[in-house]
């Protein structure tokens, strides 16, 4: 009767819950099975890429050539960073160092930013020249392809809705930095630090992709 | 909790030395920036890259080699999933007879 009204457990963990690990598999279990959704949902777009790639060739080996891969590869290698700071605040988390986890957190924080900052330059780049999404194309140089606008659609809805999760993804990691501030995390809970932190690496999965079907197009 | 398994600092610092090289390599590889060509390959080569650096991600950041293969489970359903979801849509676009409307 008593667990009815108590939220939490003498364990910690909600009365539902046989113990701590049981709470924790079963928050892991729903991460996973929402990672399998966005996978799909993302998928939906790479078919997308894989039949308009296939049905006009040259227009996306042209429209790559409009993509600096440098800031691509840069970009790649902030994430990656990112997703070892990230397990790296698990690891500290498990070992009770709060303030290691905290640190590393910010860095992963920071390299959010710098993924995000430059992307704005890149998006700025191509709408100064007219690089837009389909109708709204209006670069006046010289092409190649009459419809580069088809492979600009494909590029900002990818990278956009990739861009949107960082963005999600950075908002988690502050909620997860003010907790692991208050000395919320450490080697008996660290279960949403663990589920942001899936997030976080299934962002860094989809880049690995992203980045070679459109920055290195051939 | 009990059961969780620490995994060592080194691991991850070599997973992540592992996926900077196979980026650089990404890029080494891909013929608008060196030039090399394998024809048909490039793109086979591109995304095995690729997926050998989302295979590192998954094991060892998403901790699927240590962790309860139930999420194992739940991620090989989903590149099934992702499997039909391509197949079907290339069934569909392999077989298309092109046909003018008549509308």
């Amino acid at each position: 009767m008593s667990s009815v009204n108590k939220p939490r457990s003498e364990g910690g963990h909600a009365f539902h819950f046989d113990g701590p690990e049981h709470e924790f598999e079963t928050t892991k279990f729903g991460i996973w099975l929402f990672l399998c959704t966005e996978v799909l949902m993302f998928g939906g777009l790479f078919v997308a890429y894989f039949l308009f790639a296939h049905k006009f060739p040259e227009t996306f080996i042209e429209g790559a050539t409009y993509l600096d891969w440098k800031f691509g590869a840069v970009n790649t290698a902030v994430l990656l960073v990112s997703s070892f700071t990230m397990v790296l605040s698990i690891y500290y988390a498990q070992n009770n160092k709060t303030k290691q986890c905290v640190n590393m957190l910010f860095i992963t924080l920071a390299c959010g930013f710098i993924f995000m900052f430059i992307k704005y330059l890149e998006y700025t780049h191509k709408i100064d020249l007219g690089l837009l999404p389909g109708d709204m194309f209006s670069f006046t140089g010289e092409m190649g392809s009459t419809n580069l606008g088809l492979y600009f659609s494909t590029y900002y809805m990818m990278t956009g809705l990739h861009g949107s999760h960082v963005l999600v993804g950075m908002g988690l990691i502050v909620w997860c930095i003010v907790r692991a501030r208050r000395g919320e995390y450490n080697s008996k809970y660290f279960t949403t630090l663990e589920c942001v932190g899936l997030f976080w690496h299934l962002v860094d999965l989809i880049w690995i992709y992203l980045f070679p079907l459109l920055y290195l197009v051939d | 909790m009990s059961g969780h398994h620490i995994i060592p600092f080194s691991v991850y610092r070599n997973v992540l030395i592992a996926l900077l090289i196979l980026t650089v390599l990404t890029v080494a590889v891909a013929k608008p920036v060196s030039g090399f060509d394998a024809g048909v390959f490039n793109f086979l080569i591109a995304m095995g890259i690729a997926s050998v650096k989302a295979g590192l991600v998954l094991a060892y950041f998403m901790q699927l080699k240590y962790d309860n293969k139930l999420y194992l489970a739940v991620i090989v359903s989903t590149v099934l999933f992702l499997g039909l979801l391509f197949s079907v849509a290339m069934i569909d676009w392999a077989t298309r007879v092109p046909e003018i409307s008549t509308l």
